[in-house]
């Protein structure tokens, strides 16, 4: 056990020291005769950057919505799949779909195959159906400028859906049939199944499957880069950090950039399991 | 970036920079790992592969030429002169860092590295590189004498010794639709001004269904947006740095010339530019959906291809101007030696092969002449068989190149070498920021003049780094 110990301590813990280490000395590559301690410099630069601010804000904006968006359209899927019909397992394995395609992939076909404003399939859709009433005048929105946040929310959520639809799934095919079938005598409605069965049945899947979605979603870096580079308010801490470190060469404040973000998380992680989910709770209770 | 390079061919589209989903911890994780292992912990690791004499490990951008190049080596290089070459082939950003950790710690793994004129007079004057000069002189058949004299000069450091050998050159320049404008009784002057193509934009809005006037980069990114805008900066008369590092962001000049591009990308630009960069630029113009557009010559092999639509339907003028007697860019991709490697003699070889005339023409015969990595001698333009595949563009991006004055590209004197970009390490972080508030001003989310009043705080620290040395 040891040496197994020893060496998954080697791969995962020390990393992090390092990059704490890193965090407090002055390392631009471009000035390689500048380097020296900075004490907590790199951290003051961090907490006055209002790039950084903003990027928070983005990144919680960003996480939620997709996360909540892609449960609750996971869940619809999930209800429907779990339905016999002809044909299933196909529709099952064309809803997976998005989640296998590579996301640098996904978002190169969301930004020029679909949102781009003269040669994408969206506004050529609109154009088409203009012209089957005789206009020549469509209108062409152009998403990515308008509301580039909820394009990028957008495309996330159509590879997140799948994720969130497989975890549910394989909570209501756990789902004892005898309580609903007793449930269906007693003269509850599909509704009542639902809501009194099915939800508390479907509650820890839901938590699982909104904290493993948080988790990478939190850490997007490819829909960001790809769709919009950042520009128009979309910044999200991976993708500042991925600035500070290839962009500015700054490797003392990108690494304090990344410490203060994963303080940060594990607070956020610790409280929210703490006080919202049953699934670390129960543990304790037991 | 990748951008850009300003001008990225075919595959203009960077690659996302990791491939899996990681997150800050693994980010800053794999960056000390990089770090330890590079900064010379690991010394020994540094020349793996090398016992034979004749091995060299290159390091390079993975842009189409040289993806070609490394499909040509093993029989072309190797076989003639039993020098091994080791590629390792990496996207642009990766490439600068990668570049720049092994170049500052002189660890030595690369001999060779694909630098643009960017980097190169930084890195000559850190003493990462080997000057180049002697080696060139001496390699008769390599023609130092036949590169393109601004390519060759800004590859040459401040201390006047030449550090790398282009492998290929681009500047900028106009491209128009000449059936366009002819249907609509426009005609292009032979060297137009700035004003002059704004008014032609307004006329041929709306001159084909579905078409705007120009095509204009507005992605974020120094290589994307800030490329073909600080061309127009310069010809407006503005600056980033005045000589003695004062930052000129939001002087009027420098305001006039970015108003100007955000208005005229707003009235008669392609729709979705803040999103636009090269690629999908060059997409408009082959769609049909642009009339004109200013961007990179390296563009123009693309749109004269045999699969494009508008092939022998473009026509070619300098890069606008308005103060300047020429406005156009210049970059290029060159291959420079690191100062600590023990391969000196070999990496000059592969240079003189990979950078000499014998390759271009052995592209030329093997691949297709549209894949000659061109724009770096004038001999390549007297090439029957090149100017046969590119003679509509060839005479335009030979003479762009030609003009090109990466010392003295505005009105005032320079504090740093380079037209499309400020010859300073700060400038890609710089650049990229600024890009971001113009690129966010063609959207509509604030003022010009607040983008500027941001970038110019940015440029400001910049310069007082600078104004104390």
């Amino acid at each position: 056990m040891l040496p197994a110990l020893v060496f998954l301590i080697v791969v995962t813990q020390l990393p992090f020291v390092a990059t704490v280490v890193i965090s407090f000395v002055r390392w631009n590559a471009l000035a390689p005769d500048n380097r020296g301690f900075a004490a907590f410099d790199n951290y003051k630069a961090v907490f006055t950057d209002p790039a950084m601010r903003s990027a928070i804000w983005t990144t919680v904006l960003l996480t939620v919505t997709v996360v909540l968006v892609s449960l609750v359209l996971g869940l619809g899927l999930a209800l429907l799949l779990d339905r016999k019909f002809t044909g299933r397992g196909v529709v099952r394995t064309m809803l997976i779909t998005p989640f296998l395609v590579v996301p640098v992939a996904a978002a190169l076909l969301w930004k020029h195959a679909l949102y781009n404003a003269s040669y994408g399939l969206i506004n050529g859709t609109l154009t088409w159906i203009w012209k089957l009433f005789g206009s020549a005048d469509p209108p062409q929105p152009d998403w990515m400028t308008t509301s580039p946040l909820a394009a990028v929310e957008v495309a996330l959520i159509w590879q997140w859906t799948p994720f969130m639809m497989l975890i549910l799934l394989a909570g209501l095919q756990s789902r004892p049939a005898d309580a609903v079938e007793a449930a269906r005598v007693d003269g509850a409605s599909t509704w009542d199944v639902f809501r009194y069965l099915t939800l508390p049945h479907l509650r820890r899947y839901l938590e699982l499957a909104a904290l493993l979605g948080t988790i990478y979603v939190v850490q997007n870096f490819d829909a960001v880069f790809t769709i919009t580079s950042g520009g128009l308010g979309t910044g999200n801490l991976p993708y500042t950090i991925y600035q500070t470190f290839y962009q500015a060469h700054d490797y003392g404040r990108a690494s304090a950039q990344g410490v203060v973000v994963v303080v940060c998380s594990l607070l956020v992680a610790t409280f929210a399991l703490r006080t919202v989910s049953s699934l670390l709770r129960e543990e304790i209770t037991r | 970036m990748r951008a850009r390079s300003p001008g990225r061919t075919v595959r203009g589209e960077r690659s996302a920079v990791r491939p899996g989903r990681r997150g800050p911890i693994g980010w800053a994780a794999a960056t000390v790992a990089a770090a330890l292992v590079l900064s010379g912990c690991y010394r020994g690791a540094g020349n793996l592969g090398n016992e034979g004499r004749d091995t060299i490990n290159v390091l390079m951008v993975n842009n189409p030429q040289m993806a070609d190049l490394q499909r040509l080596t093993a029989e072309h290089f190797t076989r003639q002169t039993g020098i091994k070459v080791n590629y390792t082939v990496l996207p642009e950003d990766d490439l600068r860092d990668k570049m720049s950790q092994d170049f500052s710690s002189q660890a030595g793994q690369y001999d060779v590295a694909s630098l643009s004129n960017y980097e190169t007079p930084i890195y000559a004057r850190n003493g990462w590189l080997s000057p180049l000069g002697e080696r060139a002189a001496r390699d008769t058949s390599f023609d130092q004498a036949d590169l393109l004299a601004p390519v060759r000069k800004s590859l040459t450091a401040a201390d006047g010794k030449v550090y790398a050998e282009p492998f290929y050159g681009e500047s900028s320049f106009l491209m128009y639709r000449k059936d366009v404008l002819r249907d609509a009784g426009l005609t292009m002057p032979a060297k137009p001004t700035w004003k002059q193509v704004a008014a032609l934009a307004a006329k041929l809005d709306g001159a084909r269904p579905g078409m705007k006037g120009i095509c204009l980069r507005g992605q974020p990114g120094w290589g994307q947006l800030a490329a073909p805008l600080t061309s127009v900066v310069n010809t407006f008369g503005g600056t980033w740095f005045t000589k003695d590092w004062q930052a000129r962001v939001n002087s009027p000049e420098f305001t006039a010339a970015t108003r100007f591009y955000v208005d005229l990308l707003r009235e008669h630009g392609e729709a979705g530019a803040p999103q636009a960069g090269y690629t999908e630029c060059l997409n408009d113009m082959q769609q049909g959906k642009v009339a004109m557009w200013y961007d990179a010559t390296a563009g123009a092999g693309s749109l004269e291809s045999g699969d494009s639509k508008v092939a022998g339907k473009v026509g070619y003028v300098p890069a606008p101007v308005e103060r300047t007697a020429s406005s156009g860019w210049l970059y290029t991709w060159a291959w420079g030696v690191q100062k600590a490697s023990t391969h000196q003699d070999a990496a000059w070889r592969f240079i003189s092969w990979a950078s000499g005339k014998g390759y271009e023409r052995l592209v030329g015969e093997r691949l297709g002449w549209s894949k000659v990595p061109a724009g770096k001698r004038a001999s390549t333009y007297r090439d029957p068989d090149y100017l046969r595949q590119s003679g509509a563009f060839a005479a335009a991006t030979k003479n762009a190149i030609a003009s090109a004055r990466p010392d003295d590209p505005g009105v005032q004197p320079r504090p740093a070498p380079g037209i499309q970009f400020v010859g300073i390490p700060e400038f890609s972080d710089l650049g990229t920021k600024v890009s971001h508030e113009v690129s966010s001003a063609i959207a509509g989310r604030q003022s010009v003049s607040e983008a500027l009043d941001k970038s110019q705080r940015l440029a400001e620290e910049v310069a007082r780094a600078y104004a104390k040395r």
